[in-house]
């Protein structure tokens, strides 16, 4: 080879490779799916002949393209429906797709403007809602609404939900630009032979269940767990805890991200709550370090009384569960019984599995007739069957036998009546919900390396942020 | 004859040139025209917004912080894999103890640690990282299950959920993941020095510390160097371990946000693509920052043997 001091080809070439490797793999990846054009439209199905069976107006001889979120719920359900929509339209070609990955499927199908006719838009790589409906992406779903249900034609499909659904996927205007299939119960969940075991019930005051955790935690039982390493779980059953003391002004003022917000006493009340189970030593030890499935199972095994969570729970825990183990959901205790603004039983509940209908999709009256299939009795049945988890119908679980889990979902909403609140900073502002005030505060305030008065304030810094971030964008409640 | 020989050139070098130019080159430059817009990600209508998405960006807490921890991996991964790399390597190949017909020879048992050392480079990092996951798992990790049966059941770290030792935990992941390769690469490098430099240097009565910095690592620095640019971009990147492992991801706190995984929430989970290409102009950046300064500290003169 050549001297020392000449640029040998060896190196020439090493060099090369080396600023080569390290550059491409860092900004390109983002570009590749860059700017389509935005879709002709002109290649949309006409529409069908509306009759009193077709109240959509489907096109019965157009293909239907669906791609479901293939997670917790998995996507049986969904080839169900579909099987009922091509016995009722038995030209249609229906195409049915299912990932996990949703938004690195999808995103380039919306930027080149052929996303399919309905989308179960959801599970960790979920597209974000709040863009979706700025940028004009979705369909209004109210013709769905306003149609004949499939089960009373006397009946609006609107009218046949239950509360608070159609209101979830309302943004700004009178649109309703999602639906959520499934509805999900949040709250304390624990196991009835567990409390027997320490002859106790669920605790209906706080004081209650500060005796529990300490009866428990004489056994060797821990009181609490939670999804450590995700503690965005805590607010399920901590945010309606706050509605309970404060009522349900509080949650809305947070959600409206008004300065001062999480100064409200309720919110220093509800924190110093959980954070005295934390100082009492009836948190399971290395609950910080632990996933969602982990503090479960962990929970499953007997090793902690309490688990923040949701009705999903039931199934996603199904291989860990003992049998004998009598899964039940209870509303936050009462702080104070007398001075709390909402009676005991006050629940978080809402929708989920975002259901969508792209604007840009060639079908949307056939994306729209599924989920009204999907919202008829026999569909919804066979949901509640399939994955134990209610659904968005209001009732439909008669004659069934429930699992555990699920009847005591069933028992909570009817013991809370009115008294369902729905945070929406779950859906409005994910990553403040999730990541700062989730992981960066309240994870560290019950991991006891912050108090709750330092929690509240990074919060509100954490919220006022927000509301200054002009590249969010901003609802409010009504 | 020249002209003809430049036409020969030419036409090999245009297909690749094109390649790179058309799938790397121009999302370079469109990802630079995105740094400057609005675009969501989500549709394809957006507008140029001028230097807000880099006024955000300097004004960003988690931008800085995630940079301060990819300057931390810049500095300690690649010393500690190369390190240790280094280490086995020598061990592996002159370390052990003399034998008869042999100046130099490696441990006893070299050629099987060899394949174990190299085994977790078979493994995906995906695996690698869920592997660790439950290692780390403070209930009944294995880590945490040692630290018991030795009797030190008082010491049980959250590891991955204590801020102060996460991005520690991610760090041991990522030099256990590389070390092996490193091992094989410089066992590859050091079997190529001549025997005889080391009889020489045995027969003046240097020790094995010595011969290393005298004979092996100057003989294997272009070894070391392309590792240390590998290594380098292991440490600007260290997505998947954070994404898979930590908490959050990217927590406790942001104690393990790194720009590669604060980049991909940005762009895929928040609708903030064009945010998120402003922050990958600043992970170029950096990347440039840091060849340019390998290429200079590891300009030596080269030995040849």
């Amino acid at each position: 080879m050549g001297s020392t001091s000449e640029f040998g080809r060896r190196d020439l070439i090493k060099r090369a490779v080396a600023v080569g490797l390290i550059a491409v793999p860092s900004v390109s990846v983002l570009t590749a799916c860059a700017s389509g054009d935005s879709g002709d439209k002109s290649d949309k199905a006409d529409k069908g002949q509306k009759t009193g069976k077709n109240p959509l107006a489907v096109n019965e001889t157009a293909a239907l393209d669906v791609v479901i979120f293939d997670g917790g719920f998995g996507q049986q359900y969904a080839k169900d429906a579909e099987a009922a929509y091509q016995s009722a339209f038995p030209k249609a070609r229906v195409k049915h797709g299912a990932t996990q990955e949703i938004q690195t499927q999808l995103q380039p199908r919306f930027n080149g403007g052929t996303p399919p006719d309905l989308i179960d838009n959801s599970g960790a790589k979920q597209m974000d809602m709040g863009t979706l409906v700025g940028k004009k992406q979705l369909t209004d779903l109210n013709a769905l609404l306003d149609a004949p249900s499939i089960d009373d034609p006397a009946k609006k499909v609107r009218d046949t939900l239950r509360p608070g659904v159609v209101e979830m996927g309302r943004f700004d205007g009178e649109e309703t630009w999602i639906l959520y299939y499934a509805y999900t119960v949040y709250g304390v969940w624990y196991s009835r032979t567990a409390l027997e075991k320490l002859d106790a019930r669920y605790p209906e005051t706080w004081d209650e269940m500060l005796a529990l955790c300490e009866k428990a935690k004489k056994k060797g039982i821990a009181g609490w767990t939670y999804p450590g390493k995700y503690p965005y779980y805590l607010p399920f059953s901590l945010y309606p805890f706050i509605a309970k003391i404060g009522g349900r002004e509080v949650l809305d003022r947070i959600d409206n991200l008004e300065p001062n917000a999480w100064k409200d006493p309720a919110v220093k009340a509800a924190f110093e709550a959980y954070y005295e189970l934390y100082k009492k030593g009836y948190i399971l030890r290395g609950t910080p370090g632990l996933t969602h499935i982990e503090s479960q199972t962990a929970w499953n095994q007997g090793k902690a009384l309490f688990i923040p969570n949701g009705s999903w729970v039931e199934n996603e825990s199904k291989k860990t569960t003992p049998a004998d183990f009598k899964l039940a959901v209870g509303a936050p205790s009462s702080l104070d019984a007398k001075t709390d603004k909402l009676p005991f039983g006050t629940i978080w509940a809402s929708g989920g599995e975002p259901f969508i209908v792209p604007k840009n999709a060639k079908n949307p009256q056939g994306g729209m007739e599924l989920l009204r299939i999907m919202l008829g009795k026999k569909s919804s049945q066979n949901f509640i069957k399939q994955v134990s988890s209610l659904t968005s119908l209001n009732g439909g679980t008669e004659g069934l036998t429930l699992p555990p889990g699920l009847a005591s979902s069933q028992e909570a909403l009817t013991k809370a009546g009115r008294n369902v609140v729905n945070p929406r900073i779950q859906d409005w502002y994910v990553a403040l919900q999730k990541e700062k005030i989730g992981v960066a505060a309240i994870g560290e305030m019950m991991a006891g390396r912050m108090t709750p008065d330092e929690a509240i304030a990074k919060i509100q810094k954490f919220s006022d942020e927000t509301r200054e971030d002009s590249s969010v964008k901003k609802y409010k409640h009504k | 004859m020249q002209h003809g020989k430049y036409r020969f050139i030419v036409g090999f070098l245009i297909v690749p040139l094109a390649i790179y130019g058309i799938f790397v080159i121009s999302p370079f430059v469109q990802a630079i025209y995105y740094s400057f817009t609005d675009w969501t990600g989500l549709s394809p209508d957006f507008e140029v917004v001028g230097f807000d998405n880099y006024r955000k960006m300097f004004q960003d807490d988690v931008f800085w912080k995630s940079v301060g921890h990819n300057v931390l991996l810049l500095l300690v991964l690649p010393l500690v894999t190369l390190g240790l790399g280094l280490f086995f390597a020598f061990m592996l190949n002159v370390g052990g103890r003399r034998r008869k017909n042999a100046a130099v020879a490696g441990v006893r048992g070299s050629g099987l640690y060899k394949v174990i050392y190299f085994f977790p480079q078979v493994l995906s990092i995906a695996i690698v990282a869920l592997l660790f996951q439950f290692a780390y798992n403070p209930n009944s990790g294995a880590l945490n299950s040692f630290l018991k049966a030795i009797g030190l059941g008082s010491v049980q770290p959250d590891w991955l959920g204590d801020p102060q030792l996460a991005l520690w935990c991610v760090m041991a992941v990522m030099v256990w993941s590389n070390v092996g390769f490193y091992v094989v690469l410089f066992s590859a490098g050091m079997s190529s020095i001549p025997k005889d430099f080391y009889e020489a240097a045995l027969l003046d009565g240097a020790n094995r510390v010595q011969t290393f910095f005298r004979i092996t690592l100057p003989l294997l620095w272009d070894t070391v160097q392309t590792g240390w640019v590998y290594m380098g971009i292991m440490a600007l990147d260290g997505f998947a371990v954070v994404q898979i492992m930590t908490v959050g991801p990217g927590g406790p706190d942001y104690s393990t946000e790194v720009l590669a995984y604060f980049l991909y929430t940005k762009a895929f989970r928040d609708g903030q693509a064009g945010y998120a290409t402003t922050l990958g102009v600043a992970l170029l950046i950096v990347t440039m920052i840091f060849a340019g300064v390998v290429m200079k500290l590891g300009r030596r003169e080269r030995l040849e043997f």
